[in-house]
Parts: structure tokens; sequence; C-alpha cells
């Protein structure tokens, strides 16, 4: 019975991590064509197979031709850098946004004959703890990139990603917490099935609904946690080479580039559990659809399960190529006006969201 | 003999008894295997991609001592690359831990809000106060400002 529990557990884990990393690959492939979209260019057109195919194969681009390239690249290791902290720095910058995702419900329950399969890696009560825990990890990816390289880009672009990421990140965990008022648990399936409901039988009841602002907050710091445009000043490409990634070459830049992409995925995953209604389908509930006006139209538990899981996966979606049309839309901050959005507007504005959360909860009874 | 016998069957008995102590405390842990399993299938994944380039990768012996520099803009990297850097980082670091530690015992209060009800909303507004003040004060003195 416990074997079958951890068997179970590893093939959830393997499911999740294998989603966040092919969510990334599919992303950089969508950054690569919107971004020539938006720029009035073609971008990437030369996907094929020996050339055999009359279409472009998309993001086998990004699957399978890039990251073969990357492998067979000389790795690259400065001379006078710190050669265990440069081969560890990349680590640290994915593998804590990768297992972030443990805590993150993608479904509701699967049943098959009398086993409950609960959909979600880690079923953990602080799960916002967790989460929070390990995506503040990330930061030494950075810190460690910049500094073991031995390199004045490098470290410039280390201690601007650490001060960054720290700042941002006390804006993002005060923004939570009106959510944690709001459902009054840290636990994420929790969460995701208190938003299972819908005001006057309507309109769903997802979290942003009870905090609008604190979603905005959060996706905003998490943009800035991710340091994508309009907060890339850690890399700054235009000022610092590739800031904390300038010495990395091969696996090890890929790497750093995933890391950016699977944090994307995080935020995104993150604030769909927390603000869109996690898994939840409008209007469908455990044996069906229950539409208003009182028809009902039953589904199979098979389907229903797998349309919990789509609609994760498209809001996840939809949230991560947002990110990307900001990423292509607006121009870098400065380093002060990214300081200054921090500690002196979102942190204060984190801080009166939640009192106002107080005091409406505590009104409303 | 029969007393060395007893001896030891009370040292097993008292193992036993620790190791199922311990068993029933790792049972409240019982929610993290799925955060075991990903961290060891994150860790070997994360470990193949970081190392790939270093197994399968091209490398040239010749002119090494050109490549392995830093990268410049086309000249010589001079002195020292670990150098002093602007004390303000430093300054934001120390203000991260104060605000995130508050930022953490927020957390319990947000969860218990509803049973403490008002006087849980006054303290916490009380604290939060006391926050307020602390961050207009280093703001009023030009810890935020950058320059």
């Amino acid at each position: 019975m416990e074997l079958i529990a951890v068997g179970i557990a590893g093939v959830k884990a393997l499911l999740v991590l294998l989603m966040v990393l092919s969510l990334s690959a599919m992303l950089l492939w969508v950054e690569r064509k919107g971004s020539a979209l938006i720029q009035d260019r073609i971008g990437a057109n030369r996907a094929n197979i020996f050339g055999v195919l009359p279409f472009n194969l998309g993001f086998v681009n990004t699957l399978i031709a890039d990251p073969l390239k990357l492998l067979t690249k000389e790795d690259m290791v400065p001379a006078g850098a710190d050669k265990f902290l440069h081969f560890l720095a990349p680590f640290l910058a994915v593998f804590p946004v990768l297992v972030t995702f443990a805590a993150v419900p993608f479904g509701d329950q699967l049943v098959i004959g009398d086993t409950v399969i609960n959909l979600q890696v880690a079923d953990l009560d602080i799960g916002i703890l967790y989460v929070l825990a390990m995506s503040s990890l990330a930061v030494y990816g950075v810190v460690l990139g910049g500094w073991a390289s031995n390199s004045r880009w490098a470290l410039l672009g280390g201690i601007r990603g650490s001060a960054q990421m720290i700042s941002y990140e006390i804006a993002m965990g005060l923004a939570l917490i009106g959510a944690v008022m709001a459902f009054g648990t840290l636990d994420l399936q929790a969460i995701a099935r208190a938003q299972g409901y819908h005001f006057f039988g309507v309109i769903p009841a997802w979290g942003i609904i009870y905090q609008p602002l604190g979603f905005l907050i959060f996706l905003i710091a998490g943009i800035a946690e991710t340091k994508r445009v309009p907060f890339d000043l850690p890399e700054g490409e235009s000022e610092l080479i590739a800031g904390f990634f300038t010495e990395y070459s091969g696996m090890k830049q890929a790497a750093f580039m995933l890391s950016d992409f699977a944090e994307s995925v995080v935020v995104a995953g993150l604030a769909t559990t927390l603000f869109f209604g996690a898994w939840q389908v409008p209007f469908l509930f455990r044996e069906g659809f229950h539409f208003p006006g009182g028809v009902v139209v039953a589904v199979p538990h098979l389907l229903v399960v797998a349309l919990q899981f789509v609609s994760f996966i498209v809001k996840v979606f939809a949230l991560c190529v947002f990110q990307i049309l900001v990423r292509w839309t607006l121009p870098r901050y400065r380093y002060d006006q990214v300081m200054d959005l921090g500690w002196k507007y979102l942190l204060p504005l984190a801080l009166a969201n939640m009192l106002v959360t107080g005091v409406v909860i505590v009104l409303l009874g | 003999m029969r007393e060395t016998i007893g001896i030891t069957g009370g040292a097993a008995r008292t193992w036993l008894r620790a190791v199922t102590g311990i068993a029933g405390a790792f049972a409240v842990l019982d929610q993290y295997i799925g955060v075991v399993m990903t961290f060891a299938l994150g860790a070997v994944i994360v470990l193949g991609m970081v190392s790939g380039s270093m197994i399968f990768g091209a490398r040239s012996t010749s002119r090494r001592a050109i490549k392995d520099e830093v990268f410049e803009c086309g000249n010589p990297s001079t002195g020292p690359a670990r150098g002093r850097f602007a004390v303000h980082f430093y300054l934001v670091a120390i203000l991260f831990i104060v605000f995130d530690v508050e930022v953490v015992f927020m957390y319990p209060w947000a969860i218990i809000f509803r049973q403490l009800g008002i006087p849980g909303l006054i303290e916490m507004l009380t604290f939060v106060a006391i926050l307020g003040f602390g961050l207009a004060y280093v703001w009023k003195r030009g810890a935020l400002a950058w320059n």
C-alpha cells in the first residue's frame, strides 16, 4: 500500500515536472514567434526534419533543435572563476523553480476503482508558504552566477538581480495575504475547491473577484521576480552583456534561460490557482455541468477530470502569453524606478490591500 | 546467559519503540512524499541538464589562455572582478530581512483572522502602523532613494 502511494507520488511528480518543462519550451517558441509578430518579422522558420517536410515544424525548434545544439557547445568556465559555484548556480536557478510546482493542484481528484488520487503532487497544508519558500531560493542562482564568474558584468547583474528579487518578494508575500484571508487557508487544493461556487448562480467565485488589487500587485511582483522586461535590469543586454549569465555557455546558459520561462509558468500557475479558479471550469461540478436555469448535463468522471486539467493548462498558458505580451510591449525601467515601484508603491499598496480586506471581511461578518 | 538475553531483549524493545516513534513522527510527513519525489526527480533532471555540455560539448585545446578570459569589450580585463559595490544594495538586503520577517508573522494571523474578529484586526492595525512607521522612517532618511 505504502509502495503504491510512493509510486503514485512519483508518477505525479514526473508528470508535473514534464508539464512545466514542456510548457517552458513551448513558451520559448511562442515568445520567438510572438516577438517576431509584434516586431513585424518572420521569426524562427527553419525547423524541419532533414528538410523533407513542406511546412515549418514550429516548436520542434525549441524542444529538440535548440537543446541539441546547446548540448554540443563547449562548456566555458572563465579563468579565475569559482568552478564549483559556477556549476552550482544554474542548478540553483532551475531546481527551486521546478519543484515549486509540487504544491500546485492541476486537477480535483481522479477516482479509479476505490483509489482516490488527489491531482496534486504534494497535498501540503502550508502550500502557499512552500511555494514562496521555494521560489525565493531562486535568488541564489542569480547571485552565485554573478559572483562565481569572476566578471564585472556578471557581478553587477547578480547584485542588481538579488536586490530586485528580494525587494519584490516582500510585495509578493504581502499581496498573497489578502487572498489567504479571503480563503482562510494556505492549502492550495482547498483554495482551488473554494472557488467552485458561483455568485448569484452566474459569476464564478474566482479569487480575482475578492482580490483584484491583490492580483495586480502579485502579477507585477511576479514579473519582476522572473527578471523579465520591463524589469530585466539584472540581464540588461544593452548595458551588462547578459548580466549574471554572461560567462555561461551551452546547457548551463540554457538552464538560466529555462529558469526564466519556468518562473513565468510558476507565476502563471500560482495566479491561476489563487485568482482564476485553478482547475475549475465554470458550472462544471463533479458529476457534470449545472448551468444557470436548472439545466443539468451529466459528464462522465474521466471527462470531468480531463476538462479540469485542460482548463488549468489553458489558464496558465493564457497568463504566460500575457506576460510575453507585456515583455514585448513595455520598455525597460531605470533601476531607481524599479526599486521605487517595489518599495514605495507596491509595498504600501499591498499593506493597504490587506487592511481593507480585513475591514471588509469584518464588516460582512 | 539469561541475563544477557534479557538485556538484549530489553534493548531490542527500546529500539523497536524508538523506531516506531520515529516512524510515527514521520507519518505526519506523509504529505511530503510528493515533495521528496519531486526533489529527487527534479535534481536528476536539472543535474543532467546542467552537466550536459560538460559531457557532450566540444572541447578545443588551442589558444586556451585567450578563450578562458572573461568577457570584456575587446580589451584585456584588468584588476579583480569582485571589487567594491554600492553599499545601497547591502542596505536593501537589510531592509528585506526586517520586512520579510514581518510578512511571515502576518500569515498565521491571516489564517485565523475570522476567529480573532475585531480585536485581531485592531492588533494587526497596530502592528502594521508600527511597520508603516518604520517604512516612513527609512523612506524619510533616504534609504530607498537611488541616485
